[in-house]
């Protein structure tokens, strides 16, 4: 009787706990959702803000956002797939390897403001590259490099060890193995973390601040050369991010409907962090059954 | 468990044109650990061999010697000669080698694949890009293995969705796919049915015709049941090795008696 009784109290209370948890969660996204959602319009997604005025759109923090993510992936997906791969399959268990891993997970609790003006000192000033999307894709790289090699090294190790001599029994070379069978296997997981960290990056202001700036300059959506100054696409420009727009609205914004564009700017960005999140589910499933065959 | 001579054993020797690959005094180590004593063998063409003994007697890890899969594993000492070439030397080319020298593992290891690309992706990789040869390959690999009934129609759905049975067979025709001489199982029934096990060892012996079969089991029926020839391991010794009819019926040394009698293992 008396095991049940336990059973029961325990059961009770880890579901208390569970729902303490989703209720909190609920109700920050429920409460961002409702006070922003009715704001957002169209118009509010595609005109630019305003200094002053009222009105004011997001279209440059929305689109700071989407390419500062993009130019940030891209460095940091080559590096982490290579340190996952070599961590996961080559690292022979030493003093090396584990001085790698705890830098990682050091790496990886440092708070974003420390990398954001470590970004701002090293890359800002010293390496010239001013207030920049590059200075603030790179500060972005610092903050998901360790959260991506984790989650990539998880995922390939996951793949079990068996398949690895199936490989080699063929006579395939380990590098083919890992790149023709351990790589597609554990391609889901990868996607998965790639796209999460997607979401936390989307969402980071604090490494931004310093380093991508705080002024979205006007910028033409018609010039598609990199290099002029006025083209969406320079990386050399400084560049207001959503997340850092939310934030600035809400310690200087003068403009008299600030607190209207803060919260829809927020439920926004919640929406797209949700998109990530889905989004990661779905095509790491629809992946996976297109590499194994599972039609 | 009794104390027996180690060193006391009877081998038997082939004629030097029936030999498919001969081993030489093969030691193996696990760093200070030594599992295998010097193992002198012959493997006669198209014949199956069965390596039987209790868990640890070293039959696995010779076994695992033969293709070079304890490579970064164990240090393995010796000679492998196979067609006039010691293949445990430093010199030889692994991947080619393990072309010639298949091997089949306990657990069934299909890729997450599909059943075609199962059998198709290592050929890729070795060059192979026609696709009539290649989907001939397929055939007569899935034939070979007694598969090709069952997966016919579903060749691209994954290999995760066999039985354990049948991805057994397709991890054999996937071996079969490179065209080896020879053929090493390491247990391959051990963790299946005993109707799969059946088909298995059928497939097993059919394709003895065409390959040379080296397999390890724990299971002595098995063994007298499809072998030509056994050896028993014992303590990482090779204790004796001899035809299987004279192992299970009038076996000479003291330690193979015992084991088949079931006194121990």
């Amino acid at each position: 009787m008396n095991a049940r009784r336990n059973n029961k109290i325990a059961t009770g209370v880890i579901i208390g706990l569970v729902s303490i948890v989703v209720l909190i969660l609920l109700s920050l996204i429920g409460y961002i959702l409702i006070t922003g959602l009715p704001d957002v319009s169209f118009k509010f997604l595609f005109t630019e803000s305003k200094a002053f005025a009222a009105g004011g759109g997001i279209v440059n923090q929305l689109f700071n956002s989407l390419y500062l993510l993009v130019l940030s992936l891209l460095i940091s997906i080559p590096i982490s797939m290579g340190a996952g791969i070599y961590l996961a399959e080559y690292a022979k268990p030493n003093w090396l390897t584990s001085t790698i891993r705890t830098s990682i997970e050091v790496l990886s609790s440092l708070p974003s403001i420390v990398i954001g003006l470590f970004g701002y000192l090293v890359l800002v000033i010293k390496f010239q590259l001013d207030f920049s999307i590059l200075a603030g894709s790179i500060a972005l790289m610092f903050l998901n490099l360790p959260i991506l090699t984790r989650s990539i090294e998880d995922s390939i190790n996951s793949v079990s060890p068996l398949q690895r001599q199936a490989g080699l029994s063929l006579g395939l070379s380990r590098w083919e193995t890992i790149k023709g069978v351990i790589i597609p296997e554990a391609l889901p997981g990868i996607l998965t973390g790639i796209i999460l960290s997607a979401g936390r990056i989307f969402g980071e202001a604090a490494a931004l601040i310093y380093t991508a700036g705080q002024s979205a300059p006007t910028m033409s959506y018609t010039n598609f050369n990199p290099f002029s100054e006025t083209s969406f696409l320079n990386p050399m420009r400084p560049a207001e991010t959503l997340a850092v727009h939310i934030w600035k609205v809400n310690t200087d914004g003068i403009t008299p409907d600030a607190d209207i564009i803060s919260s829809a700017s927020s439920a926004v960005l919640i929406i797209v962090i949700l998109i990530f999140n889905f989004g990661a589910r779905y095509i790491g499933n629809r992946v996976y059954k297109k590499l194994t065959g599972d039609k | 468990m009794k104390q027996y001579d180690l060193t006391k054993n009877n081998i038997i020797q082939f004629k030097p044109e029936r030999v498919a690959l001969d081993a030489k005094h093969v030691n193996v180590f696990y760093g200070e650990k030594q599992s295998t004593f010097d193992v002198s063998m012959q493997f006669p063409k198209n014949r199956i061999i069965a390596f039987i003994g209790a868990s640890g007697s070293g039959k696995s890890t010779f076994l695992r010697c033969l293709n070079r899969m304890n490579d970064d594993v164990a240090t393995v000492d010796g000679q492998i000669n196979y067609e006039g070439l010691n293949i445990n030397s430093s010199a030889i080319n692994v991947y080619e080698l393990r072309k010639q020298i298949g091997m089949v593992f306990q657990q069934p290891n299909p890729f997450a694949k599909s059943i075609k690309d199962n059998l198709t992706f290592a050929l890729k990789k070795h060059g192979i890009k026609d696709n009539k040869q290649i989907d001939q390959v397929v055939k007569s690999s899935l034939k070979k293995a007694a598969l090709y009934e069952e997966v016919q129609d579903s060749l691209n759905k994954s290999a995760m969705s066999l039985s354990g049975g049948q991805a057994q067979r397709l991890c054999i025709a996937r071996a079969i796919t490179m065209n080896p001489d020879i053929l090493l199982l390491d247990e391959p029934t051990s963790a299946l049915d005993p109707i799969s096990t059946k088909k298995i060892e059928a497939t097993i012996k059919e394709l003895s015709e065409k390959y040379t079969i080296i397999m390890v089991t724990h299971n002595m029926q098995q063994a007298s049941r499809i072998s030509d020839y056994t050896a028993f391991f014992h303590m990482g010794h090779l204790i004796e090795y001899d035809k299987t009819s004279k192992i299970f019926t009038n076996p000479s040394e003291e330690a193979t008696e015992d084991y088949i009698t079931g006194h121990f293992g």
